[in-house]
């Protein structure tokens, strides 16, 4: 028995440090390579154009510190006022195409010949560049010769001008951005409704539920994951609404359409943009937004994880 | 016996180098690589830079020509990344106040020398746009006039004739706005347009020399004479003379309105006629007139955008890029790519000839001998590009809502105590 122990000693003292901490450093070595490229083209500009947003500089020449000014100058600034609520639009907005997304699944979520090619074709809008969807819309709502406007024209409604006229450009192009996206929220839900449990449909049935109630009580509840994907993509979505943007209006009528991203990228590297310095204080402004989701996404997952451990 | 070699070898170049400046007759034979940019994408400019590139790489034996053309748009932003990493030897650019934040910050070179020592004889006149802060920064290869391009045969319809004064342009976009057409297409969607109609009204309205003045900043935008321009401008849009929902078209959208009779006329660079031309216009439906005198009392001042060549500060093969400078804008040369088969615009050298074009001969006539006030480069091109940008947007906004114009105004002058 001593000569046992004696032997599992020696051996293990013949092993080598890497040997006996296998199970700790392998997963480092495999995430070494993420965390490293995570950590240069991530974290460290966070904190670069923090860094940056101190400084009036133009990308050339010499920088100049100048402590908070350039966030002085962003609160009277009227030009990041309309980004910001255009951001808000967006965000609030953009969320329809969860419900939206979720209606369309739920009638496709049937067995009737060829569905297989009319889910397809209530996809296709997501498998579109935006810049596709962008030109799209944009002829859509052309103001003369646009179908928008040729339809309006059959109830004798007066031809919109949609993406011209300041007040209602920024909601003409999140209903373009809405497209695509309620079909990425449609294909979540119809991959959740696969996962429906069939015995609880049926359980409900027996206690009389139907309609609104079974969609409410049973089948939403059972949803919840993928109404949490579907969430957190569309915020993000949201928040980096820069192509259609791009595509549709350039920012104008006279800056209307503009939000944060946009004008960041407007004020620090667009063709007349030479305020670095201005620019990443938007874009910290715009980071701490997303910080407040990106902590509750965070936060949601966590305690997820918790309660499947229980 | 590596030194041994090395000294031989440098020896050789050396002699090598007498003996091909013997030969080239005075021209220092060329070595190594010249790096060019070029933001000549569009296809007509790209096979005029594309020849050049060859023939020049052609001329000397000893010298490889390396071109990478951007396109064009992006080259407005690429450039500054271009310049501070690895930069080339050559690059285009544009005239006057674009120049400016790379002047500032000496990525472009001071090549006053080679002006100086007649590199660039016959380019006296545009001496000035190369100009800031007593250097000059790069040479110019081409120029075009703007102008007002219209509609002969609708003109000749309505029984309308080219317009010398504001009140003969009134009475004309009157005429035109009963016939159910708009007097101007105009596409505002990325703004410069906007900025092209109020350097010709303000430059008529004040002056070329108080147009200036306020691009350098030296007057407020709230003074009374710039309002007189808007009111000015104002006139022609209560009346209906600008195409309907411009704000939704590039210039390029706008053009359709021309070609199919909606709109009549387009102020508008040079540049508009190639594309009027292939949309199916002939030489007898499209003409050109100088935009009309508004106030006697000044001088007429024109636009006239000038494209460039510089050599960046770090540039490797300076030489190289100096002779490439002065062979592009010696008279042969310069009378070839401006020529109809090439770019289709006007020479910047005295002595090269103008190309038998009406549009061309035509902006010609009208820069050399009706020009006195002064020429501009443009709007986005005499403002320094942060007050552009601010104000090109007010200009687009007072289009469709003139009724906006105090609080633009105020706007504008906010910028402009920030900016200066």
């Amino acid at each position: 028995m001593a000569t046992a122990t004696a032997d599992f000693e020696a051996l293990s003292q013949r092993q080598t440090w890497l040997q006996r901490n296998r199970m700790t450093v392998t997963p480092i070595l495999f995430l070494l390579p993420g965390l490293l490229f995570f950590l240069v083209y991530v974290i460290i500009p966070i904190f670069q154009s923090f860094n940056i947003s101190l400084y009036e500089w133009d990308g050339l020449g010499a920088a100049e510190y100048v402590g908070l000014r350039n966030y002085q100058e962003l609160a009277t600034d009227r030009n990041f006022e309309i980004s910001l609520w255009n951001n808000l639009k967006w965000l609030l907005l953009y969320l329809l195409a969860i419900p939206l997304g979720l209606f369309i699944a739920l009638f496709l979520n049937q067995t009737v010949a060829g569905i297989r090619l009319y889910k397809s074709l209530f996809f296709f809008p997501f498998v579109l560049s935006q810049v596709v969807v962008g030109l799209v819309f944009s002829w859509f709502y052309l103001p003369r010769e646009g179908l928008l406007n040729g339809f309006l024209a059959i109830f004798g409604i007066e031809p919109l001008n949609v993406l011209g006229d300041p007040t209602m450009a920024t909601y003409g192009i999140i209903a373009a951005g809405l497209w695509p996206q309620t079909a990425y929220c449609m294909i979540l839900y119809l991959t959740g409704l696969n996962a429906v449990d069939p015995e609880q449909i049926e359980a409900g049935r027996l206690d009389g539920a139907k309609g609104w109630k079974m969609l409410w009580f049973v089948v939403l509840p059972q949803l919840k994951p993928a109404t949490f994907i579907a969430f957190v993509v569309t915020i993000i979505g949201a928040l980096r609404s820069f192509d259609l943007i791009s595509i549709m209006t350039n920012g104008g009528p006279f800056g209307s359409t503009r939000v944060l991203s946009f004008y960041m990228f407007e004020k620090a590297l667009g063709e007349f943009g030479f305020r670095m310095g201005y620019g990443s204080a938007i874009a910290v402004v715009l980071f701490l937004i997303m910080l407040i989701f990106i902590a509750y996404f965070l936060w949601q997952m966590w305690s997820d994880e918790q309660q499947a451990r229980r | 016996m590596r030194s041994i070699f090395k000294t031989s070898a440098a020896a050789l170049a050396t002699a090598t180098m007498l003996s091909g400046a013997a030969f080239a007759d005075g021209h220092a034979a060329l070595e190594g690589e010249l790096r060019i940019f070029s933001d000549m994408s569009n296809p007509g400019p790209r096979a005029v830079m594309e020849g050049l590139a060859a023939e020049f790489d052609e001329m000397h034996p000893d010298l490889s020509v390396e071109l990478e053309i951007v396109d064009r748009e992006a080259w407005k932003t690429q450039i500054r990344n271009v310049l501070s990493a690895n930069p080339p030897d050559v690059i285009n650019w544009y005239a006057a106040n674009r120049m400016g934040p790379y002047v500032d910050s000496g990525l472009f070179m001071d090549i006053s020398d080679w002006w100086e020592a007649g590199d660039y004889e016959g380019l006296e006149a545009v001496r000035g746009a190369m100009t800031m802060n007593d250097a000059q920064w790069g040479v110019p290869y081409t120029y075009y006039q703007w102008g007002i391009y219209y509609r002969e045969d609708i003109f000749g319809e309505l029984g309308l004739s080219e317009p010398a004064t504001w009140e003969d342009e009134l009475a004309n976009c009157q005429a035109i706005v009963d016939s159910g057409r708009a007097c101007y297409a105009i596409g505002s969607k990325f703004l410069w347009t906007a900025g092209g109609w109020f350097d010709y009204l303000n430059m008529r309205t004040n002056g070329f020399d108080f147009h200036m003045e306020l691009a350098r900043g030296e007057v407020p935008w709230t003074d009374d004479r710039v309002r007189e321009t808007f009111a000015n401008w104002r006139t022609l849009i209560d009346m209906g003379g600008f195409l309907e929902d411009h704000q939704n078209y590039s210039w390029q959208e706008a053009l359709p309105f021309v070609v199919n009779g909606e709109a009549t006329a387009y102020l508008i660079g040079n540049f508009a006629v190639d594309q009027l031309r292939n949309a199916g216009l002939t030489d007898d439906q499209l003409d050109f007139y100088q935009f009309p005198v508004i106030n006697d009392a000044v001088a007429l001042g024109e636009d006239a955008p000038t494209d460039t060549f510089h050599v960046p500060s770090g540039a490797q093969n300076v030489d190289a890029a100096r002779a490439f400078l002065a062979f592009v804008t010696s008279p042969e040369v310069q009378t070839r790519i401006n020529g109809p088969d090439g770019l289709g615009q006007l020479p910047i050298n005295a002595n090269a000839s103008v190309a038998d074009d009406e549009f061309v001969q035509q902006g010609f006539e009208m820069l050399s001998t009706n020009a006195s006030g002064g020429i501009a480069q443009f709007f986005d091109r005499d403002f320094p590009a942060e007050m552009a940008s601010v104000a090109m947007e007010g200009l687009q906004e007072f289009m469709v809502f003139p009724d906006n114009l105090d609080d633009i105004l105020d706007r504008l002058e906010q910028a402009r105590q920030r900016i200066y």
